[in-house]
């Protein structure tokens, strides 16, 4: 597009030089020792407390952490993320090669797309999804426009909890990726794609082993930040009775009455896979930095740390 | 045999309304050295894209080796050609950008095997050989793992140039290869060029540097506003310019 010799050079400045290594020595700051003393003091209480609190039935909480009902939840929330996530990615690139293609029909399309999915509330969409039945009874495959079907399914056998909530949310997840993988391929230098072009590489080459590689490192660690943000967003399925972790603590409350001890659990193993999948991001980044510098932008305790304090702000 | 291997037809091109080629005729013996000179936005970098079809001239030809570029003639009409032939004039004409435009997220070595893995389908133990042979070529045998990050403007050049040799091409376009680099790293790029014109490659270069166009090039082309203004043995079109507008710009440059 524009002329090869644009643009300034890709390398960033060189970091300030800070001199860690120096040795100060800090007058000491009576303040700072108070706020941390106070701050450990109230972390030891709220501990205690809750160690404590009779109404909290931690007894139940560890009857019920390894459940096998609970277990079967969270193996679906699991199956939920990945499934969602992966038909999600798919989507995402998809829609953005059609976002930068050259026709505008494919672009008009891809805009309708993000525009409806993300701008209308995600649990819309989910009840919808369970609910398509009452439009679309039957669902067949042949002819379109009313012609001839070879074969027709009853919409309720096919779209059961499950497969509604894979809809939902790998539908709206597309939308969601689609700006992120958008946003990375267009970081791609220009220059790099005519470099491939002189090399006289073919167009879906030039995507798969040029532009994507160098697209990836700007989108993965939003893809991540998506990935744990899902793990609590399937929770949303619990109103169409998607049988994820959510769906089954409370099942089990509204029987034993358990709630607060429940949601405990619940909330243990949305930590656990927090956590997990906040490591797996670490690694993946570090993995698609390469060439880059090679630095990492976290420490890994950092990372985990930053996604924890992200946890109340699921989309 | 007797083919130049470069041939222009009255080539034009434009973007929007703006002229940039407005007539280019120009014509490159096999194993000759051309060095292209002329001010900021005079169509030099164009033209070259035009060679290689990066960019698809609104009229006129330009033939490579005999074989007219991006289109095919049939019965007297012009049809683009498929992209998998276009891809096949590409790979015999290499290209060195100011920027470098090295793949970032390949070491010097892998991106020297880019092509030969990726277009020429050689399997990655010979292209790893033969990519090595010419980084040895361009002085970087020691750098081969380096990403391009890791590596100086020279020797990111160095390794472009290698990039574009491992695809055997039959012409080479440099455009201002030197620009972006610092002074002292100018020397090392235009040795490995002038090496490249000893073994007889025909070479295309967009260039500011007045040294090498005397000592390397066979023949100076000066363009300006679209046109090829004056062209013959450097020395006479550095030493004695004809055009006033020749010699407006080389007291600027000179
Ligand atoms: N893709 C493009 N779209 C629109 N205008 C363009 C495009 N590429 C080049 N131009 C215009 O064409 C003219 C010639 O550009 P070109 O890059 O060929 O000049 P140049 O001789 O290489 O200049 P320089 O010495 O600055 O590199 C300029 O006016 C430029 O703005
Ligand atoms: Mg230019």
């Amino acid at each position: 597009m524009g002329t090869t010799d644009a643009g300034p050079a890709s390398a960033g400045p060189a970091g300030a030089d800070t001199p860690e290594t120096n040795r100060i020595s800090h007058p000491l700051r009576p303040g700072r020792w108070a706020a941390a003393g106070l701050t450990a003091l109230v972390l030891i209480w709220l501990g205690w407390t809750i160690a404590v609190n009779p109404n909290l039935h931690w007894d139940v909480v560890v009857a019920y952490q390894f459940d096998d009902v609970i277990l079967d939840g969270l193996w679906v929330t699991i199956q939920l993320t990945v499934a969602s996530m992966v038909i999600g990615v798919i989507l995402g690139v998809i829609v953005a090669l059609m976002q930068v293609s050259d026709s505008r029909m494919l672009r008009t399309g891809a805009m309708a797309y993000v525009w409806f999915f993300r701008g209308t509330p995600l649990l819309v969409q989910l009840i919808f999804w369970f609910n398509i039945a009452l439009i679309f009874p039957e669902i067949g495959l042949g002819v379109p426009f009313d012609g001839p079907k070879l074969v027709t399914w009853e919409t309720n056998a096919l779209v059961t909890g499950f497969v509604a909530a894979l809809l939902g949310l790998s539908i709206n997840e597309g939308a969601y990726m689609s700006e992120i993988v958008r946003a990375g391929l267009r970081a791609v230098d220009p220059g790099q794609q005519e470099a491939a072009a002189a090399l006289g590489m073919s167009r879906a080459k030039i995507m798969r082993r040029v532009v994507l590689p160098q697209a990836m490192r700007i989108i993965v660690p939003p893809t991540g930040n998506q990935f744990i943000s899902m793990l609590k967003t399937t929770s949303l399925v619990s109103v169409i009775a998607g049988a994820d972790l959510l769906t089954v603590a409370q099942r089990l409350y509204l029987t034993n009455f358990e709630v607060i001890a429940l949601l405990i659990v619940a909330s243990i193993w949305y930590l656990v896979l927090t956590t997990v999948a906040s490591i797996g991001q670490y690694f993946l980044e570090r993995r698609f930095s390469r060439g880059f510098g090679g630095t990492v932008p976290d420490t890994l305790r950092g990372r985990i740390g930053r996604n924890l304090r992200f946890s109340g702000l699921a989309r | 045999m007797t083919a130049p291997m470069v041939q222009c037809r009255a080539l034009r091109k434009s973007f929007g309304r703006i002229e940039v080629l407005r007539g280019i005729d120009l014509t490159i013996a096999r194993g000759q050295v051309v060095c292209v000179v002329g001010p900021s936005g005079s169509g030099k970098s164009t033209l070259l894209r035009c060679l290689n079809h990066l960019e698809e001239p609104q009229s006129g030809r330009v033939y490579v080796d005999g074989e007219l570029i991006g289109y095919e003639e049939r019965g007297g009409t012009l049809r683009p050609l498929s992209d998998a032939r276009l891809r096949r004039q590409r790979e015999s004409i290499g290209m060195v950008f100011q920027r470098f435009h090295l793949f970032p997220h390949r070491t010097a070595l892998e991106n020297v095997m880019e092509g030969l893995v990726a277009v020429k389908g050689i399997g990655a133990a010979d292209a790893r050989r033969r990519a090595a042979e010419l980084l040895d070529r361009v002085g970087l045998a020691d750098r081969a793992q380096h990403y391009p990050a890791q590596l100086s403007g020279g020797q990111q050049q160095r390794v472009a140039i290698a990039r574009s040799l491992a695809m055997e091409p039959k012409l080479m376009l440099f455009d201002e290869p030197t620009s972006a680099l610092d002074p002292e790293l100018v020397g090392e790029v235009l040795a490995v060029m002038k090496d490249l014109a000893a073994t007889g490659m025909t070479m295309i270069v967009v260039t500011h540097e007045m040294g090498f166009a005397r000592e390397v090039g066979d023949h100076l082309v000066f363009m300006d506003e679209g046109l090829i203004i004056e062209q013959g043995p450097p020395r006479e079109v550095l030493g004695a310019p004809r055009h006033d507008r020749t010699r407006a710009f080389l007291s600027k440059v000179l």
